[in-house]
């Protein structure tokens, strides 16, 4: 009986010893040297995976960082400044300075501005829509409100607006990945410059019709008139295919286009309201500035 | 027993309430406008410009490439502007603005009705003479005619198929071509069967029109090699490699094979007769055949119709618009495509105009699938449907890419056959777009 209970003993021991060592020499000779950075890396990361970088995912663009041995050219927007900082201080290099961005709805095709000539039955999509053709309204180049800009988002910043159906984004939670510029099949928003208190001038139309058709489609279509070209000082507003664009990095924030625009589609967003009124800057909306 | 395709297929309700009407003439439109790209390929290159006066016949605008095609006025005035017009694609296209003056054609032009029927041209001639009309596919995708002509050097091509099937529901402008034109077709198709050097030509008809079977058989006698094929109805028949297989029981490969890689070239009815025109009578592709028709539609009809007439016209033709139109359709109600406009102009490819009632056109509700694989037994393909519409909801372009959704015809087989009314043909769509797009700009990059 004892010898039993002893040569069971016995033989597991030996057999766990010996596979213990034979595991630990495997293990030292095969051994994947993985760089410790990567970890501490990814730990920093927000872990989104959202692939705003440009990467896979938040690994794979800590293995990147690794690989390349700095952050040279590599940003993730979704990090807090003092986080790509600190990787940059992993990597003994310096972090440059990423000017901040955030996602901007260049549409104002509401209900009320937009009428609404016919009727989409298909698949709420809007890729599949734009397949299908101009839209429900006149404008073939506006929003067409199927949401692919909403279910794309991994942080909840962007929502359909009940009343006029075009997109809001939420500037506090948008971390500017741009999952939502390569969803519109329309290529409606844009990744524009924070600035300075968030401040943004921006033409909200991408209608490249001529004048008269785009006005007859929206009461609010940019008409190509160049009014706001002559009127900025900095040469940051062009003109082509009768669509006025305002460059982020040109433009000073003067704000006198704004008032020239005939179709009050240039917005102004984040100022302070004009003093007669005296507000404070927090209470001024996107909509009532623009009407301003 | 009579011949079709094997996989797949459905069988919509054939709707052909125009079989027996006469083709009658839908009149000259006040202004006419040419769309520059009528066709695959590259968009035509405008020939003219603002204030030039232009005859029937007359080029306007060349091929702007190989896979391109030549656009000649149908009407003769002035040439008013070149501007945007919205065409059926839903979306403003380039086009050339005619404003109507009077109707004087360009001399070269036979326009007497006697039946031309030797032809002394040499294959290359028969091909520059098509190419110069402009004749592009008229069954719907509009392929340029030339380039399917010339086929690549080592093809071993054996039989000419013409396709008299029209499967879609509701069309009868092929039917009332083969009853009203049978010689100039037949002559067509001999001609075709020169320009390629073949001895058998087959002409594919669908069952519900055996009196055009009987008629081009009666007259086929007097051609060498011409044989008429009465085939069972069914739905998409019609399609380049269904007839193929159900003609000559032969399956064509996924791309880049093309039917001559089985022997076989596909023409359709309307296309052989606009190859006649071109050849025999120097007449380039200016006018078509339209049936405009719908379940409400007062007279529905089939029209002789010279392109660039607005749509619009045509209803008229038929009685006006009905007033519970819920949807206006260019084409079949099966791969038509919806009109978001009645001033949309004719183009070559423009086959049916179809007024749909409301309580039709309306979508039903959809429903989640009940996995019970009728689309796959639908799919003449052999793909399966819901499984395409799911990867193209996921985003899995990858994985799409590997089950062949490149070889959907986009038949929409699989949409009318769910039972729980699902928007499959919308996904699937929506996955070869966007899987057509990957490759090509990977081929680019190569």
């Amino acid at each position: 009986m004892s010898n039993a209970i002893l040569s069971a003993v016995v033989v597991l021991g030996v057999t766990g010893l010996v596979t213990g060592v034979f595991l630990f020499l495997i293990s030292r000779r095969f051994a994947v040297k993985s760089d410790p950075r990567i970890a501490s890396i990814q730990a920093l990361l927000p872990g989104a995976n959202c692939g705003g970088c440009g990467f896979p995912g938040c690994s794979a663009f800590a293995e990147a960082c690794v690989r390349q041995g700095s952050l040279n050219g590599m940003n993730c927007s979704v990090s807090k400044p003092e986080a790509m900082a600190q990787i940059a201080a992993i990597m003994g290099s310096e972090v440059e300075a990423v000017v901040p961005k955030v996602a901007v709805v260049r549409c104002e095709g509401s209900c009320a501005n937009r009428p609404r000539l016919n009727v989409y039955n298909g698949a709420m999509r809007c890729s599949i829509a734009n397949m299908a053709g101009g839209g429900e309204t006149g404008c073939f180049f506006g929003c067409l409100g199927c949401g692919d800009c909403v279910s794309v988002c991994k942080f909840d910043a962007i929502h359909m607006d009940a009343v006029t159906g075009l997109p809001v984004v939420n500037q506090e939670s948008c971390v500017a990945c741009g999952a939502c510029v390569s969803a519109c099949p329309r290529h409606i928003i844009e990744l524009r410059n924070r600035n300075k208190k968030d401040r943004r001038v921006y033409v909200s139309c991408v209608n490249k019709d001529k004048g008269p058709v785009a006005k007859k489609a929206c009461a609010v279509a940019c008409i190509g008139c160049g009014k706001c070209v002559k009127a900025c000082q900095f040469e940051a507003i062009t003109l082509d295919m009768n669509l006025a664009y305002i460059d982020p990095e040109k433009c000073r924030l003067c704000r006198k286009c704004v008032d020239e625009c005939p179709q009050h589609i240039i917005k102004a967003v984040n100022f302070p309201a004009p003093l007669p009124q005296k507000q404070s800057s927090e209470t001024v909306s996107q909509t009532e500035t623009a009407n301003a | 027993m009579l011949k079709t395709f094997r996989i797949g297929g459905v069988h919509p309700e054939d709707n052909k309430l125009t079989r027996s009407c006469r083709t009658g003439t839908a009149g000259l439109p006040k202004q006419a406008v040419f769309p520059l790209s009528q066709h695959i390929g590259a968009p035509a290159v405008p020939c003219v410009k603002r204030g030039d006066s232009v005859k029937v016949g007359t080029l306007i605008a060349a091929a702007g490439g190989f896979v391109s095609a030549n656009i000649h006025s149908s009407v003769s005035g002035k040439v008013s502007k070149i501007d945007s017009v919205l065409d059926a694609s839903g979306y403003r296209k380039p086009a050339i603005f005619v404003d109507v003056e009077g109707d004087e054609w360009e001399e070269t032009i036979d326009r007497s009705d006697t039946v031309v029927k030797g032809c002394n041209l040499s294959p290359e001639e028969i091909i520059s003479k098509v190419k110069d009309a402009g004749v592009v596919g008229m069954g719907g995708a509009c392929f340029p005619t030339h380039v399917k002509l010339s086929p690549p050097k080592d093809a071993n091509i054996e039989c000419l198929i013409v396709n008299g099937v029209e499967c879609e529901p509701f069309l009868t402008a092929d039917h009332r071509l083969m009853l009203e034109h049978p010689d100039e077709i037949l002559v067509g198709v001999s001609i075709i069967m020169k320009a390629l050097g073949l001895e058998r030509g087959c002409v594919g008809i669908e069952a519900n029109k055996m009196d055009a079977v009987e008629l081009l058989r009666e007259k086929a006698r007097e051609y060498n090699g011409i044989e008429i094929v009465p085939l069972r109805m069914k739905y998409p028949q019609g399609g380049e490699k269904q007839l193929i297989d159900a003609v000559m029981g032969r399956q064509v490969p996924a791309p880049p094979a093309i039917p001559a890689n089985v022997g076989a070239i596909v023409q359709n009815v309307g296309t052989v007769f606009a190859i006649y025109e071109a050849v025999q009578k120097n007449m380039p592709l200016i006018q078509r055949n339209v049936t405009v028709t719908g379940k409400s539609v007062k007279n529905p009809c089939n029209l002789l119709v010279r392109t660039g007439t607005p749509i619009s016209q045509l209803i008229e033709a038929a009685g006006g618009m009905p007033e519970d139109t819920g949807k206006l359709i260019s084409g079949g109600p099966m791969m038509g495509r919806p009109l978001l406009s009645a001033d949309v102009p004719v183009v070559k490819g423009t086959s049916g105009v179809l007024m749909i009632p409301r309580q039709e056109a309306v979508r039903a509700e959809e429903r989640p699938c009940i996995r019970c694989a009728k689309c796959v037994s639908a799919c003449p393909m052999g793909l399966e449907p819901y499984l395409m519409a799911t990867l193209g909801e996921q985003g899995d372009w990858e994985r799409a890419e590997k089950e062949d959704i490149m070889i959907c015809i986009e038949c929409g087989c699989c949409q009318s056959s769910c039972p729980s009314r699902r928007p499959l043909l919308d996904w699937v769509r929506l996955t070869k777009t966007t899987v057509g797009g990957i490759i090509r700009s990977r081929n680019a990059k190569k």
